[in-house]
């Protein structure tokens, strides 16, 4: 069952995938609505194949490379869903959508049996740890796409090459209102991941912080977003700088949570 | 029935015989009432623009009718035909079906795609209908043209990008700034194209304009007429910061904004984006804010881009709405077509009932010692010798899918048989039938 759900799921992001591509090339909004529409059944899809998940193996899909492959692009694509229905910017499809297809598809198979969780990992503190964490990623995934998209249009405005792409793309304004809504939503997230990840490591590891290689990045990652915050807040940057500390900061999410292995190992 | 189009356009004709030939709108009574008085014309509607004056009316023969409207051009407003004949453009069945719905797409405009040519046939329209000049025929060719060019709009990009340098600037503002409401503009130099697109930004939603010139009286002039604050010329970057749009339009020789104008006045507006329009010539602002993160300049020439740009867009947006129009033609055809259609059946019909009846009365008087039920059964005899004969050519006309064919049966049937077309009021109950 979970396979079936699995494989709707992910026709169902291929197919508006290809609805939200194309939204770069016609600007049409019946492509747009149906790109919405099977996103948005994509996504259920996904939430039933993750539920399937959880009463397979009796806990949360978020301890392995794969299964939390597959919940990351699930946050990626409700938090997007979310967005676009507030700020209609379809064309931050164009990005989220594959890069969510891409997710779940390297996810592979999700069919695991029920195992006995190793001890460690019987932490209530571990659970809101990585819930925390993945929810960090997704919004902060979401302001790095937002922020290749500022980019892109500041260029044409500034090189006065107007075509058929900056007209689909949303308004500079838009944007930059969307990558700070979700960088203000992704940096306490991030905060709190941090510090409930090290309770969780006193719990395992006797310490709360250890110096790993993922601590290590994570506190890198909080470092950069912060500034971001910060710079924003108080000398109200915006704009390129923001945009490139942005993707900057996403970079490091993607070192910490692909590039380096917990100190802590089951 | 035939529709017909008479008139004359921007493209046939210079304005000096345009306004020769315009009706004014209010006074459009008396020449609707001529125009369906005319012989062998039925509806009329008159549609004067100041870019066009075209007739639109009915006839039974085409030729005759586009002749007499020619004249009746001429005549009402007392011209020699000579005078405006070379300018006039004539339109009949198909050909002026495709005229009106290209016109009412805006198709056929001076800027394509702009909307107020609509409005325009609608208020002539309107008349029309008031006068009771239209009837069945141009009522639905008008309706017609109504939705063929909103199909258009909503189908095509025709009239979605600006075309003008104000229009331009706005589209511009929107796409830095997301909404204009509750932004500032500021006009540097009080120049007409900086007024033109400061309107612009005000029927947008802008809120606030500042208004700096060397002439201090003309800025304060400027400024009540919007509303707005006047500041004097030699404090204005002092109140750059204020801006999100910054017009510049001065005369003056060398540039008046320069980088650190912009930088400071970035600065104390935390960065928030301007964006800047320059139309002067020589150039007001110096090209060296367009490097300035969040400063967004663009010149006169950059708007002349702009435009160009969306031009060559429209007219390839223009292509995919003659495609519809097109398609929209053939329609409006077949229901001409069968429109004629049901009343020369009827008539035919009648017709060879007419020869029926008589014949049966005449072998009935002369008929001795006939059988009680000689008249039943003549009666129903004929009647099946005559719906048998009736079927296929019946049958035929109602299918006749290509209006070109049908409209020659039609007239063959008309010729053979002396038939008299019977003008019932198809309205209703032919428009659901399509």
């Amino acid at each position: 069952m979970a396979h079936i759900f699995h494989v709707l799921t992910i026709a169902l992001y291929a197919a508006a995938t290809a609805a939200y591509l194309a939204c770069l090339f016609c600007s049409s909004d019946t492509i747009i609505l149906w790109g919405r529409r099977i996103l948005a059944g994509g996504c259920f899809a996904h939430i039933l194949s993750t539920i399937h998940l959880v009463s397979l193996k009796r806990h949360l899909p978020l301890t392995e490379m794969q299964e939390s492959l597959s919940f990351l692009a699930l946050l990626l694509v409700v938090f997007f869903l979310f967005f676009e229905r507030k700020y209609r910017v379809a064309t931050l499809g164009s990005f989220i959508t594959p890069l969510a297809l891409l997710m779940l598809i390297v996810s592979g198979g999700l069919h695991g049996e029920a195992r006995e969780l190793p001890p460690i990992l019987q932490s209530n503190w571990f659970w809101f740890h990585t819930m925390l964490a993945f929810m960090s990623y997704a919004a902060f995934a979401i302001a790095c796409g937002v922020a290749v998209i500022y980019l892109l249009q500041r260029h044409f405005l500034k090189k006065k090459n107007l075509g058929p792409l900056f007209r689909r793309l949303p308004s500079l304004e838009t944007l930059d209102e969307i990558s700070y809504r979700a960088l203000s939503a992704g940096f306490p997230l991030l905060t709190a991941a941090i510090i409930s990840g090290a309770i969780w490591s006193e719990q395992a590891a006797g310490s709360y912080w250890t110096w790993d290689p993922k601590q290590t990045w994570s506190f890198v990652t909080w470092l950069v977003y912060a500034a971001l915050l910060h710079g924003r807040l108080t000398a109200g940057w915006r704009g390129r700088r923001a945009a490139i500390l942005s993707i900057i900061g996403f970079i490091a999410v993607l070192v910490t949570f692909l590039g380096v292995k917990h100190g802590i190992s089951w | 029935m035939n529709i017909i189009a008479v008139g004359l356009s921007h493209k046939t004709a210079p304005v000096e015989i345009r306004e020769k030939v315009a009706f004014p709108p209010d006074g459009i009574k008396e020449p609707l009432r001529e125009l369906v008085s005319l012989e062998d014309i039925q509806e009329g509607v008159i549609l004067s623009t100041c870019n066009r004056v075209e007739i639109y009316a009915t006839t039974r023969d085409i030729a005759g009718g586009i002749s007499r409207i020619r004249r009746f051009l001429a005549d009402y407003h007392k011209l020699p035909l000579e005078a405006i004949e070379k300018h006039l453009y004539s339109h009949h069945s198909e050909s002026a079906i495709r005229h009106l719905f290209r016109v009412a797409s805006s198709l056929d405009s001076m800027v394509v795609g702009e909307p107020q040519i609509l409005g325009q046939i609608k208020t002539a329209y309107g008349y029309a209908a008031e006068y009771r000049t239209s009837g069945i025929i141009l009522n639905r060719f008008l309706h017609k043209a109504f939705s063929v060019a909103k199909r258009v709009r909503t189908e095509t990009r025709i009239a979605s990008s600006a075309v003008s340098v104000a229009f331009a600037a706005v589209e511009l503002a929107r796409k830095i700034l997301g909404e204009i409401s509750g932004k500032t503009v500021m006009l540097v130099g009080a120049g007409e194209m900086c007024e033109l697109a400061a309107k612009h930004f005000i029927n947008s939603g802008a809120s606030r304009i500042i208004v700096t010139n060397r002439t201090f009286e003309k800025a304060e002039q400027l400024a009540d007429e919007f509303g707005g604050d006047a500041v004097p010329f030699d404090e204005f970057q002092g109140a750059l910061h204020l801006a999100d749009i910054v017009l510049s339009s001065t005369g003056a020789p060398t540039a008046v904004i320069k980088s650190e104008d912009v930088e400071n006045a970035l600065r104390r507006r935390r960065f928030k984006p301007i964006f800047f329009i320059d139309i002067a010539v020589p150039r007001d602002i110096d090209q060296k804010v367009n490097d300035i993160d969040n400063a967004f300049l663009f010149t006169v020439d950059d708007l002349q881009q702009v435009i160009q740009a969306n031009m060559e867009q429209r007219n390839l947006e223009a292509e995919k709405a003659e495609e519809i129009v097109e398609m929209e033609i053939g329609q409006f055809f077949k229901w001409l077509s069968s429109l004629e259609v049901k009343p020369t059946i009827v008539a035919l019909r009648n017709r060879f009932d007419e020869i029926r009846r008589a014949e049966v009365e005449k072998t009935l008087s002369s008929w001795k010692d006939s059988p009680p039920d000689a008249e039943k059964r003549l009666e129903s005899l004929t009647l099946a010798i005559m719906n048998k004969l009736l079927h296929n050519p019946i049958q035929t006309l109602k299918k006749g899918k290509e209006g070109g064919r049908t409209d020659l049966y039609l007239d063959a049937l008309m010729r053979l048989f002396e038939l008299q077309s019977v003008e019932a009021d198809f309205d209703e109950e032919s428009d659901a039938e399509i």
